[in-house]
């Protein structure tokens, strides 16, 4: 069993005790704990269960590689699931349930998966399931979706905030242990702005627990003063808690910042997403041990060495009382030393090795541990915590020497650099034959746009692994990163330590090496998705051999773990069946982020109210608190009608209608875009942006103009107003202003940068309104001010002027066929110019209307509407719109287009109106079928419905529609199934489709 | 080929698993094929599979330059609809879910389509009116989708947001028989079928040339040598335009990142696949729990497989508003595939300018759902020389004669 050991513990502070929760039981444990650190202390080795086989599963790591023990941790708004232990600071009050089981984590029924283990091997379900063919979804997907999964389902919306921040550096240093804050020594001394982050909240990584010195002085003390010098820089920015999380190309990083994790509910954002842009970037992100690969080696008790030593000197926590370490290499022999020195058993190191000579395995000999050389595990003894085990010559097939009692084991396979930060962005590695590792391959780093390397690596990361080496190569490392990022070339020494005599390790990859395939069948090599060695061997039987399949078909290192611990093993294993060196086989894609980082991080501020803010035109208020029913545009919100309290959405649209074709409405039209282009080009730019010869229209004038695609198809369309010589007023439809501003640019900066023009959206900048309607010039005269009279402003001409002591400019423009005036003022006016017309109006019956009355006005009228008549696919001459089309032109974009085949084939379908025979009204999006079917057995269409409403003018069902020879089949009835089940066919008439006041006599007045 | 089953299974569980055989074969190349396919993802294995069982042609080789389904087959979100807008999108992608529906029993092999249901949810005027018009049309094509109101989605997706501050859902179209599948499965499936009707399938092979004689195809130049042909099929997606140029032809294509992504695994909590295309973002959960999330595409051409960091925010902030119980989910793995996307987003199943070669390409953001349908309409095309009624929309002269078939209006982001 694990306990807290009396002393040791150089994280935690004894003096401040923490209560947690941990499966409804209360727990104690100190300030400075990680989660995993305090559960061992408590005495729970048993933490989780696997994700197939349910099996039991405990701590065996102590950082962020953790596979085996996630929680589900914290409550109601503050519930997460699949939180690492390893990596959760401990907080008072911390509450956690573990995951994956049912009932209890003790009992869980989803362990009978593991009894049937031997008929669950990988890939099992793509061989079965499959009959009868409904019980895939009805029957077997549902007992594997229920038994999958790990954490539970959050209910409650996050009740915590979070922020982005942006940085730019020259240098950024991943990763604060000794390596990262040499480097970060010697790339500050360059002069070069640095910043380094530390993924935990302290510095010097795993150093510390090794001891040893660092130019003549403690470890540790060096690591302090070291960051009190780097502090005191101002060149330099240090942060804790803070993953560099992935690197993108061009120098672009992520830092996930923990900020309040261990503080929960402190006012402060919970993490922060920094994006940040270096120059340089190292990584001295250390290295992973690997576990080794025995029977049994998945029991909880069983845990890497590194992981054992952390926590006795780190957090004074024993794994057991008697710890059994098994390993391929020196480093698990300093375990041994500590756990002897704290006072613990360790019954014998069984060590692969034939014959083990160096310094460290001479001190364990002299601290009196056994070391049993070229022995390996053939089994661990246990099931839900290690009791035992047996030795085995390594050589063999695992008849079991002898057997020894124990409560832990410390296992040691060697140590991979993490290599993953380097690979994101396409660092490529080599293998290292001595150590048996990936290691970057300094020779192909990560290239950045100039084709230069914006990578490197640092200590352990790069395969330094002894402290000597470590920090030379970090020394090196920093040195490189700021010269490179424009600082001055490094003089001063690397810092020193003393130089280890290490005895190589040996390659280990299953224990022991002739293991019968009952004992591969209960090696783990993926602890959370339960892949064995016999997983990895059956794929490559079959024929899954690259190593991409091999992952997807066991599974291997597809957990949240993402393989840090299985993946070098997983294929040293694959390579051995297949009979190829390691490299060959080579590795699986690193992608980011390294652990992964919280949604809540990467949405950042943007949530609710602050995801996609809401643009308000400057009457939106008075719009809201008239009650004002709004529909999405573009983001913008529009009133779509203003209902009365006992009116529904219909009836309020039928009475704006009415109101303004028989008084006076207003419409907030500040949404509608408004570009101005200008310039000694302009004209000729404006030529080729419209299908219509705009550069002839005279000053003072407007003109209804399209704007094409370069394939032809209708995209936009408004009122351009003429301003001056050189500078014109485009309006553009209200969804389309940002995309056209940046159409024009598009032309202006890639194809046509020599032309003299400017565009400047000046939406924003002004308010307008439509005054609509039999009543609209009375009320602009009762306001008083210019002249707006048929004779001095008839219909297509502006003016500027003054409207009741408003600055502003008319435009006589009618999109209703009503008398209408569209009027614009600077924005801060636009409330109260509103409210002016709204108080001159109440004589008139003025009402304002919404953007659903406007497109029945435009519809009753036969104006087509962006959107509705368009969608992509239609040119003008669909639209009957040739009169639009300047025929005096060379070119306007899209014109080459319109002339291809089936831009001129008279099959086209052409606008037309549609009367219903019943005054009902078709359903949107309905189409008009034809006879028979075509080849695919699809029912013959010969056109489709594109605006249909119920016209309270004209108290029917009115409509537009594309109809294959439309315009010559005036007075024909066309068929509109409809989907109400009934199978019931709409009739319609081909009509003309001006429905109302064809000879404009109401807006020409 | 020995069949699996649950039977085979327990025989192959007494002892221990020793005697699978092998999924497929990975001979040495022939030195001549009636027909080389190249690229052995879901498309060009699906391809061979429909050469094979639609035509009787089985002396095909299936060259591959990396890991057979190790394109987009391999990194796709898994969703498989077919409410389609145009008649010929419809035509062919019907076609391939209602494969889709026996593949696993046609193939013998499990590639879990799961008819989960997919929603496209309304949240716009303007998405409510284009949906309605998408079901009359699918009601006209035979596709079964239907227009569904706001409580129906909520009974759907229990943990959709309604009325968020933003973009309240309005409604959506539903396509109960849409649903996912196992991508690299399908993959799998075909070429293990394919292997056992006597095709070659040869990975880590890369086609360096086309070889060509009096306008017609001869064979190919690959990193395995020479091998000779009668018939050349071109179905490497991404890297399309690459291998036009070796065989002196263009394409209008643009190869650029799609991002994916997924959360770490969660117990069930939504059953169907929801796509959203006002916020940008679509999600369903996999049977192994983690929620699959599909992106946007880079605003700029590539060919890396890596994923840039702006789209992922986008597509989080978007199933965060949707979806806020996702809030404090945790994101495992990040990733890009190259797509192919032409002028008008709709795929290339052609004669190309070469005698006697063929290509299919362009599938865009398309193209898992579409395997089934796109290797049925490709092997006729393959075998008869001219296009069956499945692709004969899909020429290549479409671009010329401004005959496009443009998804885009249905639904302006990735499909």
């Amino acid at each position: 069993m694990s306990t807290r050991l009396a002393d040791h513990g150089r994280l935690i502070d004894r003096s401040k005790p923490m209560n947690f929760e941990f499966n409804g039981k209360r727990m104690k444990g100190y300030e400075g704990d990680t989660l995993a650190s305090a559960l061992l202390g408590a005495g729970q080795t048993l933490v989780g269960r696997s994700f197939k086989y349910h099996r039991p599963r405990g701590i065996i790591a102590s950082g962020g590689e953790e596979p085996n023990a996630l929680v589900n941790m914290g409550q109601g708004g503050r519930f997460e699931p699949n939180q690492r232990t390893t990596t959760t600071e401990l907080f008072d009050g911390l509450y956690a349930t573990s995951q994956n089981h049912w009932p209890s984590l003790e009992f869980d029924v989803g362990v009978v998966n593991n009894y049937v283990a031997r008929f669950l091997p990988a890939g099992f379900y793509y061989k079965t399931f499959m009959a009868p063919r409904a019980a895939w979804k009805h029957v077997f997907e549902p007992i594997v979706r229920q038994s999958a999964g790990l954490g539970k389902v959050p209910k409650d919306r996050d009740v915590d905030t979070y922020e982005y921040f942006y940085h730019h550096t020259d240098v950024l240093i991943v990763g604060g242990g000794v390596a990262g804050l040499a480097a970060a020594k010697a790339a500050a001394a360059s002069g070069a702005k640095v910043m380094v982050v530390e993924q935990t909240a302290h510095w010097g990584g795993r150093t510390p627990v090794d001891g040893g010195e660092i130019d003549g002085i403690p470890a540790a003390d060096w690591i302090e003063a070291t960051v009190e010098a780097l502090e005191n820089m101002d060149n330099v920015t240090l942060r804790l808690r803070m993953q560099g999380s992935g690197i993108y190309d061009h120098g672009y990083a992520l830092g996930y910042e923990r900020v309040a994790d261990h503080t929960p509910g402190d006012g402060r954002p919970r993490h922060r997403l920094w994006r940040i842009r270096a120059q340089q970037i190292v990584n001295a992100t250390g290295a992973i041990e690997r576990p080794l690969s025995f029977a049994g080696n998945d029991i909880p008790g069983v845990m890497l060495a590194g992981a054992v030593r952390d926590y006795v000197v780190n957090w004074g926590v024993s794994a057991g009382d008697r710890t059994v370490v098994v390993t391929n290499n020196d480093d698990a022999y300093r375990t041994a030393l500590v756990l002897k020195e704290a006072g613990l058993e360790v019954p014998v190191i069984i060590d692969a090795r034939a014959a083990v000579t160096s310094p460290l395995a001479q001190a364990a000999r002299a601290a009196g541990i056994r070391v049993a050389e070229g022995k390996g595990i053939a089994k661990v003894h246990g099931g839900k915590f290690v009791t035992g085990v047996s030795i085995c010559a390594q050589a063999g097939e695992g008849s079991s020497l002898e057997e020894i009692k124990c409560d832990a084991v410390a296992m040691s396979g060697g140590w991979s650099p993490v290599v993953h930060l380097w690979s994101h962005c396409g660092g490529k590695l080599i293998w290292d034959e001595v150590q048996a590792f990936f290691r970057p391959d300094p020779a192909r780093p990560p290239l950045s746009h100039d084709g230069k390397g914006f990578v490197l690596t640092a200590g352990s990361a790069s395969g330094a692994l002894g402290l000597s080496d470590v920090l030379t190569d970090a020394d090196a490392a920093g040195k490189a990163a700021g010269k490179a990022a424009g600082g001055k070339a490094g003089r001063k020494a690397a810092p020193k330590a003393a130089a280890e005599v290490h005895q190589a390790m040996e390659p280990v990859w299953i224990m022991p090496q002739g293991a019968s395939i009952q004992k591969r069948m209960k090696m783990w090599l993926d602890y959370q998705n339960d892949v064995k060695v016999s997983d990895v061997q059956l794929a490559a039987r079959e024929g899954y051999e690259s190593v991409e399949h091999t992952k997807r078909y066991t599974t291997l290192g597809m957990a949240t773990d993402q393989g840090k611990l299985s993946n070098i093993n997983g294929l040293a294993v694959l390579s051995d069946a297949l009979d190829q060196p390691i490299p060959q086989t080579g590795t699986t894609t690193f992608r980011p982020p390294y652990t992964p980082i919280s949604f809540g991080a990467i949405a950042g501020e943007a949530k609710d109210e602050l995801f996609q803010p809401i643009r308000k035109t400057p009457m939106h208020d008075w719009h809201e608190e008239a009650g004002a029913y709004f529909e999405p545009v573009g983001h913008w919100r529009r009133p779509y009608t203003y209902p009365k309290p006992d009116e529904t959405h219909a009836q309020a649209v039928n009475r704006e209608v009415l109101n303004t074709r028989e008084r006076l409405g207003l419409l907030d039209a500040s949404t509608l875009g408004k570009l101005i282009v200008s310039g000694p080009d302009a004209g000729r730019f404006m030529d080729m942006m419209y299908t219509n010869l705009m550069s002839t229209l005279p000053v003072g004038k407007c003109r209804y103009g399209l704007m094409c695609t370069e394939n032809g198809f209708l995209s936009d369309d408004g009122v351009v107003a003429r301003i001056d010589e050189t500078t014109w007023l485009c309006h553009t439809t209200s969804g389309g202003a940002d995309r056209i501003h940046a159409w024009m640019e598009d032309w202006l900066q890639c194809e046509w940068w020599d032309w003299k023009v400017h565009v400047a959206n000046v939406t924003e900048q002004l308010a307008q309104v439509a005054v609509v309607g039999p009543n609209a010039r009375k009320v602009l005269e009762k306001l008083g001010g210019m002249d707006v009279s048929k004779e001095t402003l008839p219909f297509m001409q502006w003016a500027d002027g003054t409207i009741g002591g408003f600055d502003a400019r008319v435009y006589r423009i009618s999109f209703s066929g009503e008398l209408s005036y569209e009027i614009a003022v600077p924005a801060s006016q636009g409330r109260a110019f509103w409210d002016a017309l709204l108080e001159a109006g109440e004589e008139f019956g003025v009402m304002p209307y919404g953007t659903e009355a406007l497109h029945i006005m435009r519809a009753e009228k036969g104006f087509i509407m962006i959107g509705d008549e368009t969608d992509g696919t239609i040119i003008p001459q669909d639209l009957g719109l040739n009169w639009a089309i300047s025929k005096k032109k060379d070119d306007f974009l899209g014109k080459r287009a319109q002339l291809r085949s089936h831009m001129v084939d008279p099959d086209r379908w052409k606008l037309v109106g549609l009367e219903t025979l019943d005054g009902t009204v078709i359903p949107d999006g309905a189409y008009a079928v034809g006879e028979g079917v075509n080849a695919n057995g699809q029912k013959n269409v010969i056109g489709r419905v594109t605006s249909t409403y119920f016209s309270p003018t004209l108290n029917k069902g009115i409509a537009m529609g594309l109809i294959k020879h439309g315009p010559d089949r005036m007075g024909e009835v066309v068929d509109f199934p409809t989907l109400d089940g009934t199978g019931t066919v709409i009739k319609a008439r081909i009509v003309d489709q001006v429905f109302y006041d064809k000879e404009g006599a109401k807006g020409n007045v | 080929m020995r069949r699996y089953s649950a039977f085979a299974i327990a025989r192959e569980g007494a002892r221990y698993h020793q005697g699978w055989e092998r999924a497929w074969n990975s001979p040495v190349p022939k030195k001549k094929y009636d027909v080389i396919i190249v690229g052995a993802g879901g498309h060009g294995l699906a391809t061979a599979f429909y050469l094979g069982k639609n035509f009787g042609i089985t002396n095909v080789a299936i060259i591959e330059k990396g890991w057979l389904g190790g394109g987009n087959t391999g990194r796709n979100t898994t969703i498989i609809r077919s409410n389609y807008l145009q008649d010929p999108s419809a035509a062919i992608y019907e076609k391939a879910r209602s494969l889709y529906e026996t593949m696993s029993q046609d193939l013998n092999y499990n590639v879990m389509f799961s008819p989960r249901g997919v929603i496209m949810l309304a949240q716009t005027q303007s998405e409510i009116r284009g949906y309605q018009r998408t079901a009359h049309a699918n009601a006209l094509q035979g596709v079964t989708t239907e227009w569904i109101e706001p409580a129906r989605v909520k009974e759907l997706v229990p943990i959709i947001n309604l009325d968020g501050p933003r973009y309240p859902v309005l409604g959506g179209l539903w396509q109960a028989r849409g649903g996912t599948a196992r991508h690299d499965a399908v993959a799998w499936g075909y070429a293990r079928a394919c292997s056992d009707m006597g095709m070659d399938i040869i990975q880590k092979c890369e086609v360096t040339g086309v070889m060509q004689e009096g306008g017609k195809v001869t064979g190919v130049q690959t990193t395995k040598g020479d091998i000779a042909c009668d018939k050349l099929a071109m179905v490497v997606a991404g890297n399309a335009g690459d291998l036009a140029g070796q065989a002196g032809f263009r394409l209008p294509l643009d190869s650029v990142a799609l991002q994916a992504l997924v959360s770490e695994p969660i117990k069930p909590c939504m059953d169907v696949v929801v796509m959203a295309n006002t916020v940008h973002g679509y999600m369903s959960q996999s049977d192994k729990g983690e929620m699959v999330i599909g992106g946007g595409t880079d605003g700029f051409n590539n060919y890396t497989q890596r994923g840039s960091f702006h789209h992922v925010e986008e597509t989080v902030r978007a199933l965060i508003e949707t979806f806020p119980i996702i809030g404090r989910l945790k994101m495992l793995r990040q990733w890009g595939g190259i797509v192919d996307v032409t002028g008008d987003r709709s795929p290339i199943i052609s004669k190309t300018p070469l005698g006697n070669t063929f290509i299919n390409c362009g599938w865009g953001t398309g193209g898992f759902k579409s395997i089934p349908g796109s290797g049925w309409a490709m092997a006729e095309l393959v075998a008869k020389g001219e296009p069956g009624p499945l692709a004969a929309d899909f020429g290549l002269n479409r671009f010329r004669e401004g005959r496009f078939i443009d998804e885009s209006v249905a639904a302006g982001v990735a499909h």
